[in-house]
């Protein structure tokens, strides 16, 4: 199953350190560029089984049913110094995914909210839930050659986020703007530790 | 898994995955980015090891998360997470750390990320 020419996948020995950012965002945002513009291995795909418990008529009659859901994520890998990788997954933003986050978000750093402005309404869900489960994000505005260029305020706006949360323009498919989206949220997570952290201090 | 009164507890309604015939819930102690190596010097695997568990150790003769030992296996992660939780328990692989749950990622730790992502601009 080892295919020849795999040895190039592994972590170097040094690594001792794994983190994740999870990137997510509504159906064709630009979530799987974006994680390919920044990993340094081809992405991979991989499938998590999700097993819902139905509530419903059949309750009623005793009998709990469950229906299984199977999600596609992607993710890609930076390592960032000799001691630690950091894993990037695409997640989708639809609503019957949503109970997936909650594990995948355990541990994660933050979130990468990734939005098309030709379609924002289409991520309206996706950021109240976020704000709901307390998840630390970030919005990219991912810029399509349709897209009207709006303001990073005007947008602010229109997606009626908190005063603090981040907002940065963001090419999905060129490194650089989405290396800068990471660094947006990483700052922003940065600066909410710190600041929980004198919070706590002070009390 | 029911409640006092009968209803169905929070964690009972939490996706969870079947395997040999146990049921886990998916909050396991290893996380999808986990990191994970073999042995060394590698353990023999019981005859009760199954294909999965035999290719996981394999696949992980050298460091590689779990998610990507998954996705190189074409297994799904939910599987290999209870097989590496077991491998771990059972000493055939070791994990090591990522940030555990409800705990604060450090300053310094997130000074690290910045630090390296700054560097691939
Ligand atoms: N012009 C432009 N096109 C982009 C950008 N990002 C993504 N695209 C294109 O938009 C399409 C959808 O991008 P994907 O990365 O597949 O989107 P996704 O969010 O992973 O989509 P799903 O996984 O299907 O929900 C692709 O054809 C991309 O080439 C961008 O920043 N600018
Ligand atoms: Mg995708």
């Amino acid at each position: 199953m080892v295919s020849v020419g795999s040895a190039d996948r592994y972590l170097p020995d040094t690594v001792q350190q794994a983190v994740k950012i999870l990137v997510v965002g509504a159906f064709g945002v630009g979530k799987t560029t974006l994680v390919g513009s920044v990993s340094e291995i081809e992405p991979l795909r991989t499938e998590e089984v999700m097993t819902e418990a139905s509530v419903g008529v059949d309750d009623l009659a005793g009998m709990h049913t469950k229906t299984t859901t199977t999600v596609a994520m992607d993710f890609g890998r930076i390592t960032l110094n000799s001691r630690l990788v950091l894993y990037l997954f695409g997640t989708p933003g639809q609503r019957r995914f949503w109970d997936l986050w909650d594990g995948l978000a355990e541990g994660a750093l933050g979130v990468l909210v990734i939005v098309d402005t030709r379609r924002l309404e289409d991520s309206f869900d996706v950021l109240e839930q976020l704000e709901l489960r307390g998840l630390p994000f970030t919005v990219a505005v991912n810029q399509f050659p349709d897209s009207e260029s709006y303001g990073a305020d005007e947008l602010r706006c229109a997606l009626d986020l908190l005063p603090d949360t981040p907002v940065v323009m963001c090419d999905a498919r060129e490194r650089a703007p989405s290396v800068n989206a990471l660094i947006s949220l990483v700052e922003f997570v940065s600066s909410t530790v710190g600041a929980v952290r004198a919070r706590e201090t002070a009390s | 898994m029911s409640g006092p009164d009968g209803e169905y507890a929070a964690s009972a309604l939490r996706p969870y995955v079947i395997t040999k015939g146990r049921s886990r819930p998916t909050r396991n102690t290893v996380g999808i980015e986990a990191l994970l190596i073999a042995a060394d010097p590698p353990r023999e695997l019981p005859v009760s090891a199954t294909r999965e568990e035999r290719a996981l150790v394999r696949m992980c003769e050298r460091l590689l998360s779990l998610v990507e030992a998954a996705a190189h296996l074409e297994l799904p992660v939910s599987l290999v997470k209870v097989l590496a939780s077991d491998l771990v328990d059972s000493g055939h692989l070791n994990a090591r750390s990522s940030i555990p749950q409800a705990v604060l990622p450090e300053s310094q730790l997130l000074q690290e990320v910045l630090d390296g992502l700054r560097r691939l601009r």
